[in-house]
């Protein structure tokens, strides 16, 4: 009997776990490289660095796997430099604009007026180009580091705050809000024990997919020539620069910088990805 | 004193629920609303809890009328206790949340103490309505609306729940409306019942 069960009906539930499991091992994986590419970042020599004329403009080979630049710097190393740089500025800029998200989203609770005036500003944010209110806030702020952070992490946050105030709006009416309501809690308080738990995974997941974003367009500033100053490291930097020489045949120059840098966003984009699989299918914290 | 003023209401302009209502009820009294489903009594219900705002007459609740800023002394236990309970709250939490309970209290209601760590997913629906009743007979309540409170309990399980129900009313002198289509448990419970249907054909 069970033999012709599992014959006719092959049970799908254990391959669901699966698939829960690989998330999860896809996350762990995730995680591990962007340590390894961080870690690498702080402890690589800075030797290759330094100007050295004797071996400009080599081809990649074992000594200099990404091969060096007109001035003999050592590509390898100014990439995992530009990519852990990015990393900060990412993280940062992401974390600002998801605890802007959070707070203009939770303006919902407070009354309608600031709301509409939260869902007006998102409007405003997603109507202008992404980029172009990068370069005007990035311009304005005068560049520079901060001048890019603070760039990104304006301009990333409408997003999450449009899917975080839903979620908000869909919680405020439940029932067990009005229980609450009749028990006389106050809505800072509902806030805070009823709806930041439930916001957490949401925001989570929206932080972690900033990410991406928010490396890129600080890449794509720093390229345009809004963004940080020459003599940083960063990924933007070196693309701007190794376009003045692809064309006497230097391609090492771009290839490797840009390759890393999408491989970057790509694992932050899985992790993403991979953590939204592990929460999403939210079926109460069972034991 | 909880009086019912006079209130109508609609959920749209054209067609109203029910108009002109009014009822009283005192403390200690156990008052019986009797009506046929799709009637209007859980609105009704909803509407003397608080949860919903009458279009015109009013609530008053010992000389006071809604919104109130502290805890509402008028506490109501609906049908559907999984509604009205976070679901990612462990149970535990969900009775922190309203007050302190003493080990007695939740014995008397029937809560078993193993319940305590599980999430609602995990109880049925009756464990969880006795959880509901638990947290809404904290001592600042001075009215209780039973809304279908015990439609979806076994008989064994009604009879204590109401056993208990019945002797803290008359403990805490409260004044509770309970809202039935069950005639038979009405009768048995009730000191004075009324019919749905009479309250909306007087006008």
């Amino acid at each position: 009997m069970t033999e012709l069960i599992s014959k006719y009906l092959p049970l799908k539930r254990s391959k669901k776990r699966n698939r829960r499991k690989r998330a999860l091992t896809f996350s762990v994986l995730g995680v591990i490289l962007l340590l390894i590419l961080v870690g690498s970042g702080f402890l690589i020599d800075t030797q290759g660095l330094v100007v050295n004329f004797d071996e400009a403009n080599s081809a990649p080979s074992w000594s200099h796997p990404f091969g060096t630049d007109w001035l003999g710097r050592d590509m390898f190393v100014r990439t995992v430099k530009g990519l852990s740089l990015s990393f900060w500025v990412g993280l940062l800029a992401a974390f600002i604009s998801g605890v802007i998200a959070l707070i203009l989203s939770l303006l919902l609770l407070v009354n309608k007026t600031l709301d509409s005036l939260v869902t007006g500003l998102i409007d405003l944010f997603l109507g202008v180009p992404h980029i172009v209110a990068l370069i005007l806030i990035s311009f304005m702020l005068g560049g520079g580091l901060y001048g890019v952070i603070i760039a990104v992490a304006l301009t990333h946050w409408p997003r999450l705050a449009r899917l975080l105030r839903a979620e908000i709006m869909q919680i405020k009416n439940s029932e067990y809000i009005s229980v609450s309501r009749h028990m006389g809690k106050s809505w800072f308080w509902i806030a805070q024990h009823h709806i930041l738990p439930h916001l957490m995974p949401q925001l989570f997941i929206g932080f972690i997919l900033m990410f991406p974003h928010a490396i890129l367009h600080e890449a794509s500033i720093t390229f345009l020539g809004f963004g940080l100053s020459s003599e940083q490291p960063a990924i933007g930097i070196i693309l701007s620069e190794a376009m003045g020489y692809l064309s006497s045949g230097m391609w090492w120059l771009a290839v490797f910088p840009g390759l890393m840098l999408l491989v970057m966003v790509a694992v932050f984009d899985s992790l993403g990805r991979n953590l939204r699989k592990v929460f999403d299918p939210f079926k109460g914290q069972k034991h | 004193m909880l009086k019912v003023n006079n209130i109508s209401f609609g959920y749209n302009s054209e067609h109203g629920v029910f108009k002109d209502i009014s009822l009283s009820l005192k403390p200690g009294e156990i008052l019986g609303l009797y009506g046929k489903s799709g009637i209007g009594k859980t609105t009704f219900a909803k509407i003397i809890a608080g949860y919903l705002k009458p279009d015109t007459g009013s609530v008053v609740v010992d000389g006071e009328t809604y919104p109130f800023k502290r805890r509402n002394p008028v506490q109501l236990i609906g049908q559907h206790p999984e509604n009205t309970i976070n679901p990612r709250w462990q149970m535990n939490q969900v009775l922190g949340e309203s007050g302190v309970f003493s080990d007695e209290f939740l014995r008397e209601l029937g809560i078993s103490n193993e319940w305590m760590h599980r999430f609602p997913s995990q109880l049925s629906g009756g464990e969880l309505q006795r959880f509901c009743l638990a947290r809404a007979l904290v001592p600042e309540t001075k009215y209780l609306i039973a809304d279908e409170m015990t439609t979806m309990l076994d008989a064994i399980t009604k009879a204590q729940i109401w056993e208990t129900v019945l002797q803290l009313i008359k403990q805490r002198q409260l004044g509770m409306l309970v809202i039935s289509h069950e005639f038979p448990l009405l009768k048995r419970t009730c000191h004075r019942i009324l019919d749905f249907e009479d309250l909306l054909g007087k006008n």
